[in-house]
């Protein structure tokens, strides 16, 4: 219990830094290319140069992690192919800036998980906190509870699934991608989006500015079926479409050295 | 940024460790906010009532006659008590500014409040049957020693650490307030408020004090004039979604309520955990996992939504 609070011994150093001189614990069990350890009495800098060993150095492409205890920013930055299992809750910033790992937290995650996610495949069995899946570029990310405001803000590539319901302003700022909600969404779904799909099983708060409904094609009905099949969620329910409605659209098409010529 | 956090035991009967749980909540959320800490505790209820008040703050430059000051405005503060008929049952202090009296008294609490807060330097942090606040500058851990509150036993609380950006780093800037007059309701607040001056003009002409430039302190106070005017906590809270303009999300306390409620865009984090034997909330889900050591099932709550648990 007491690793849980930690913060007694975390140390810092003069730029602010979190302990800038932990090295990995070397802890974990290793057998064949799979290795498990547990995360309760480790910091969370401890945690993930563990996984940077295991992953990086030593070749190891399937990863448990015990008693994770719901801390920050763990499995931060992973850049390879690898499968990893937290049996437990992340805390913020889980699974954050990744570009290839499998994940699968069998718990909830706290704000801004996933972000800035590149490519790989985060699952979360139960909920997720504000501002899942931030930014990302590519991936899938599949939430199998309920998640909270502002989903995908920003979002430029990329899937995002989620069973249950979302909160406000999912969709705020999205530039490419999908979202595959389940239950109902809260107010101002899809506000001020610029490009991507938004698609909403349950009941509709409020639509956000320029939001509008969209036509539904074969495209749609293969995406989803295949993305449910993909990740075993059963079959999909009855999904409406939401996309820009570009009614904000203001763009000039020509560079500005451009227009210097034809003006 | 702040944390906040708070905790219910249901069919409380006040046994439970609640100076220790708090503590070790607050203290995993020490990086949300390592200026000051502040507890609101719930101990069994008595029928005395419990006075915690402040002569100086924790940063006062300690002048000469620093320590004679503080006496003699001691000294003040018992005689006006003694002058309003409350009979002061025993007075001890915990450091040489901050002090907790149990008073047997029936008279009217804001008059008490407005006298003894006369006396120069004196701050009412609390006054209730039950309600004791405690805050002070540093971590939980720290606050904690200062004033013994690990022995603390009672129903609920709430806390707060801060990190301090819209006025001081003192103690009348930290959290949580208590509900001016009000007995036993204390408030803590993590979000900007940004109709603050509004709301204060329009409170202070209601006759309220404010004893910071914090825009927390306005919730605390706006909750206790509508529960004053006999609204429900609950109803009180859902006014305020309306009412008070920005981003927050506060948890208010009532003798044998705990409530939250979040604003319209849900910018502030909560994590909820309730189970047969305790309601824990907290900004963060690793203060929740403090006191709790198995994997639990939590959620976020949404954007204006209201919840209110009583013990």
């Amino acid at each position: 219990m007491d690793s849980l609070v930690g913060e007694r011994r975390i140390t810092y150093d003069a730029r602010g830094l979190a302990e800038p001189h932990a090295e990995a614990p070397r802890v974990a069990e290793i057998e064949g290319s799979a290795a498990r350890f547990d995360a309760k009495d480790l910091t969370t800098r401890q945690i993930n140069l563990e996984l940077r060993r295991l992953l990086y150095e030593l070749g190891v492409t399937d990863v448990t992690v015990e008693n994770p205890g719901a801390k920050h920013s763990l499995a931060v930055g992973i850049l390879t192919r690898c499968r990893i299992t937290f049996e437990g809750s992340l805390g913020y910033f889980g699974c954050g800036l990744g570009d290839g790992p499998e994940i699968h937290v069998k718990g909830r995650v706290g704000w801004s998980s996933c972000e800035n996610m590149m490519s790989g495949v985060v699952v979360i069995d139960s909920n997720a906190g504000s501002l899942t899946a931030a930014a990302i570029r590519g991936g899938d990310v599949v939430v199998k509870g309920q998640v909270g405001a502002r989903t995908g803000i920003d979002q430029k590539g990329g899937t995002v699934i989620v069973l249950g319901d979302a909160g406000s302003m999912t969709g705020f700022m999205m530039q490419r991608g999908r979202q595959i909600i389940c239950g109902d969404v809260g107010p101002g779904l899809g506000d001020s989006m610029y490009e991507g799909t938004l698609y909403v099983g349950g009941k509709v708060k409020s639509l956000g500015i320029d939001c509008v409904p969209g036509e539904w094609t074969a495209a749609d009905t293969e995406l989803i079926e295949r993305k449910f099949r993909i990740y075993g969620l059963g079959s999909p329910p009855e999904l409406q479409k939401f996309v820009c409605g570009k009614a904000l659209y203001n763009y000039d098409n020509l560079e500005p050295s451009e227009r210097k010529l034809v003006l | 940024m702040c944390g906040i956090a708070g905790i219910i035991y249901r069919n409380g009967n006040g046994g439970r460790p609640l100076g220790a749980d708090m503590t070790r909540m607050l203290q995993s959320m020490k990086h949300r906010g390592p200026d000051s800490t502040g507890y609101a505790l719930y101990g069994p209820a008595s029928d005395l009532v419990l006075v915690r008040f402040t002569l100086a703050d924790a940063n006062d430059p300690r002048d000469f006659e620093f320590t004679e000051r503080l006496e003699r405005h001691r000294a003040e503060v018992e005689a006006r008590m003694r002058e309003l008929g409350a009979q002061i049952m025993n007075i001890e202090f915990d450091t040489e500014y901050a002090f907790r009296a149990a008073l047997r008294y029936d008279g009217d609490l804001k008059r008490l409040a407005d006298y003894l807060e006369d006396v120069p330097g004196c701050e009412v942090l609390s006054l209730g049957k039950s309600l004791e606040i405690v805050k002070d500058l540093g971590d939980a851990e720290s606050v904690a020693d200062q004033y013994g509150l690990g022995k603390f036993e009672g129903t609920h609380a709430i806390g707060h650490v801060r990190m301090a950006t819209e006025s001081d780093v003192d103690i009348s800037g930290a959290h949580p307030y208590w509900a001016y007059p009000f007995s036993d309701v204390a408030v803590v607040h993590n979000g900007q408020l940004t109709n603050y001056f509004h709301w204060k003009r329009r409170l202070e002409r209601a006759g309220n004090r404010f004893n910071s430039e914090c825009d927390s302190e306005i919730i605390a106070v706006y909750l206790a004039e509508k529960l004053a005017a006999g609204a429900t906590l609950e109803d009180a809270m859902h006014q305020s979604l309306d009412e008070l303009d920005g981003v927050f999300t506060y948890v208010c306390v009532t003798e044998d309520a705990l409530g939250v409620a979040k604003d319209e865009l849900a910018a502030k984090p909560l994590v909820l955990y309730e189970s047969d034997d305790l309601v824990a909330l907290a900004s963060e889900e690793i203060a929740i996992r403090a006191v709790i050591d198995h994997e639990i099932e939590t959620y976020d709550p949404y954007e204006r939504q209201v919840l209110v648990w009583t013990r």
